[in-house]
């Protein structure tokens, strides 16, 4: 009797034990195995199209590519493609840092390329102003955080749109936009518009506004206002950069170009030449 | 009848002033249904017969709105031989120039307040600083 009480704790122990360690063990091996397997996978099988070496997005994707060299020394050609855009856009003019809408603008190099400024900068990035605009990127943040979709990347263009019928003024995209390339209408707009063109509208107060890449000038077969005002210095080149034989993709491919905060990985579709 | 000379011309006050409202908008000028007048630019045809504009140019607008913005179709229309570019100021405008006698006189009749304007530029507004592109 005592025998198989001993006997029995005996077997009872050692069945809960290999119970109990069983899954560890089952673990420990396979994923051993795995990992011997991963090597020989990983050659085999290229890593999936994830977050790194994405192809760029298939159509027509409108690009910008602005030759800052053509620009240094000349304040008054920024201006130039500025006023031209804001004419043909009835952008109003503010004189108030907070209140101010922008669609085209000159800023210094520190602030257009926040991730490149240091200490020791070039003379030329110094002392020159650099043209700035919405990057109309391929992964654009403040499409993603408009709560009503009244700004949306067009599938054909690649623009990044503003709907201001849509636009509710909740300012996230601005708040999503890593370039400050949105603005936002304080107050009505129309009493600063100097001279109107009847062709476009204005806004209101309370919504959004940005660039729109002139969307409305490239189906009349016109290029956009800003490349139409520096077309003697030639210092803007727009086209489709998913086109090997356009203009902007021949330069793309000779020169080196630099994107603002590309680092952030919204792919803007501005480049520069520095 | 008991008291025939308070009942009968209490009943003809009653009756008179429950149809107030009835009578005295057959006297009144108050409102007048709007009279339509053609655009002074002497177009006959617009991008839609008249009727179906009348009744349903909300509708058109709103889908010429997202044709344009949203899905990238700016094709322009074309009407009596005439191209018009989708939109309230590059097509309706073209013609109706008048937006106090082409919108405001029907709208402010029905009591309604579209917020076109609130961004859009009537040719009047625009005309007053003029810019040519």
């Amino acid at each position: 009797m005592d025998m198989q009480r001993r006997n029995f704790l005996k077997i009872a122990g050692v069945t809960a034990l290999a119970g109990i360690s069983a899954p560890v063990v089952v673990n420990l091996t396979s994923s051993a195995l795995a990992s011997s397997d991963q090597g020989q996978t990983a050659v085999a099988h290229p890593a999936p199209s994830g977050a790194h070496g994405e192809d760029a997005p298939q159509g027509v994707r409108l690009g910008l590519l602005i030759d800052m060299r053509k620009l240094y020394g000349h304040p008054e050609l920024l201006d130039k493609a500025t006023a031209a855009c804001h004419k043909v856009h009835n952008v109003p003019k503010i004189d108030n840092k907070k209140s101010e809408i922008k669609w085209i603008w000159k800023t210094p190099f520190a602030n257009a390329f926040t991730d490149q400024s240091n200490n020791h900068a070039s003379k030329t990035a110094r002392e020159n102003d650099f043209l700035v605009l919405c990057n109309h990127c391929d992964e654009p943040p403040c499409v993603r955080v408009c709560p009503t979709k009244a700004t949306f990347k067009d599938k054909k263009t690649g623009i990044v749109a503003m709907d201001y019928h849509r636009c509710i003024g909740c300012r996230f995209c601005m708040m999503g936009c890593p370039y400050g390339a949105r603005s936002f209408n304080w107050m009505d707009p129309q009493p600063f518009i100097k001279e109107l063109n009847p062709n476009f509208p204005a806004r209101m107060r309370g919504v959004v506004e940005k660039c729109n890449f002139c969307g409305e000038r490239l189906v009349l077969g016109k290029e956009p206002a800003c490349v139409e005002a520096l077309k003697e210095v030639g210092a803007i080149v727009f086209g489709d950069l998913n086109d090997p034989q356009s203009e902007i993709r021949r330069i793309l491919d000779k020169e080196h170009t630099i994107q603002r905060q590309a680092a952030l990985g919204t792919k803007p579709s501005v480049f520069y030449i520095v | 009848m008991y008291n025939k000379g308070t009942i009968i011309p209490g009943l003809i006050i009653f009756v008179l002033l429950i149809t107030f409202p009835l009578w005295f908008n057959a006297f009144s000028k108050a409102s007048t249904a709007p009279k339509i007048e053609l655009p002074p630019g002497g177009q006959k045809e617009c991008v839609k017969p008249a009727a179906e504009m009348r009744a349903q140019h909300m509708v058109l607008l709103n889908e010429w709105r997202d044709d344009v913005l949203r899905n990238g179709n700016r094709v322009a229309v074309t009407a009596g031989g005439k191209e018009y570019r989708k939109g309230l100021q590059t097509a309706c405008m073209a013609c109706h120039t008048n937006k106090e006698k082409f919108c405001d006189s029907c709208h402010t009749y029905t009591s309604v307040k579209p917020y076109c304007w609130d961004c859009h530029l009537t040719p009047s507004v625009a005309a007053a600083k003029k810019e040519t592109n």
